[in-house]
């Protein structure tokens, strides 16, 4: 890998702790306000693509291990992967991976749809697919009991995965990290 | 950046980052693989003797901890009380409060660079598939410099867009700060990435 993949990952995963500062913001109508973080996984894979965004929230989880406050709320430690919802924490990889091979398939025909899908898709399904099992072995509660408790976060992600598609779009725009990969290939 | 890490002179301080690092892990599999009441609560209560005797830690940092998953501890001992019984909502929940305050006072007790030392060395047999367990420790470190780097960017815009007028609320000012943010940062990255390779870093 080159530096300054290296350099992009190590981005991202900074990026993921200053959401982590930013006020949550208050959704009328939910009881929890969202807080940006896991626009975070979304954002490292669709701008980074899937394998240094996997990596950027890899890094970030262990700035989070070794003991630094960068989760929302000043969080940090080991104890959040030992707790109900660290299954949350583990899919953060996953979910920018998977974020990242949509968006490097769909790249082409990148515009507020398809990223919204690939967003929506590594960012929400995967990460609750993770996280909701982890719950329910963790606290020997059945599946159902788990998913219910974890439905008022959706529409606060569903906020976010809209966010992080107009930003994978404009970023794509403005500053592409992610090549295609015919470019890549012809290039001398 | 303030870490997690509680400087005392302790026994618990001077253990090696890996041996607590294994202790955890296999209190771990205990109290998960005997889910019963005295084992949880024998966990617990052993992990709070030794936080505050060996570790010498002030009890703030384990009550802070402790009510940080305080929700999860009444919402899981609560859904059990009416779907099962008390006794399996207390086993769990007392297993969890023993599991996360274990973990707090391992966090408390060693430093972030003995906690990146062990990461690099877990990390050491990569080097088979070609990854360079050094690389890690560089990616930290330039992480721990983004961190305030990307705040202060934010900062930045955030103002001038304030200097320009106008105020946006709601997710669409996240957008309209962002945009801006990461073409940014992802130039300074970039930049950086050559830095570091005109210095040598790739031959490292």
């Amino acid at each position: 890998m080159k530096t300054r993949d290296l350099a992009y990952v190590a981005l991202f995963a900074a990026l993921t702790a200053v959401l982590g500062l930013l006020p949550a913001i208050p959704v009328s109508a939910l009881p929890v306000p969202i807080t940006a973080q896991t626009l975070g996984v979304m954002l490292a894979g669709a701008v980074l693509g899937a394998k240094r965004g996997f990596l950027a929230l890899l890094l970030f989880l262990v700035l989070v291990a070794v003991g630094l406050p960068v989760l929302a709320g000043g969080r940090g430690g080991l104890s959040v992967f030992v707790g109900p919802s660290a299954g949350f924490l583990y899919s953060w990889p996953l979910g920018a991976l998977v974020t990242g091979l949509l968006v490097e398939l769909l790249w082409r025909r990148l515009n507020l749809v398809t990223a919204l899908v690939a967003t929506v898709v590594g960012g929400i399904g995967v990460v609750y697919a993770v996280g909701i099992p982890f719950i329910s072995l963790y606290s020997d509660a059945p599946l159902s009991a788990a998913a219910t408790g974890s439905l008022v976060f959706v529409p606060g992600d569903l906020v976010k995965a809209v966010i992080a598609a107009v930003l994978a779009v404009a970023v794509r725009r403005a500053y592409p990290v992610i090549e295609r990969p015919r470019q890549e290939a012809t290039r001398p | 950046m303030l870490a997690l890490y509680v400087p005392r002179a302790s026994l618990l301080h001077r253990t090696p980052a890996g041996v607590k690092l294994l202790v955890l892990v296999v209190l771990g599999a205990v109290v998960f693989t005997v889910p019963t009441l005295p084992v949880a609560a024998g966990a617990l209560a052993g992990v709070v003797l030794l936080g505050l005797l060996a570790g010498r830690l002030p009890a703030a940092v384990l009550v802070r901890q402790a009510r940080a998953v305080a929700v999860w501890v009444v919402a899981i001992v609560a859904f059990h009380a009416v779907a099962t019984d008390v006794l399996t909502g207390v086993t769990t929940g007392v297993r969890l409060l023993a599991l996360v305050l274990a973990a707090a006072v391992v966090t408390a007790t060693t430093r972030v660079t003995a906690l990146v030392a062990v990461v690099e060395k877990v990390c050491a047999p990569l080097r088979l598939v070609g990854v360079r367990p050094a690389r890690i420790g560089l990616a930290v470190a330039m992480a721990l410099r983004f961190i305030p780097l990307v705040a202060e960017r934010a900062d930045r815009i955030r103002e001038a867009q304030a200097a320009r007028g106008g105020r946006v609320r709601g997710p669409r000012a996240l957008v309209l700060l962002v945009v801006p943010l990461l073409v940014s940062v992802l130039q300074l990255a970039h930049t950086v990435g050559e830095a570091l390779d005109a210095r040598g870093a790739d031959t490292a």
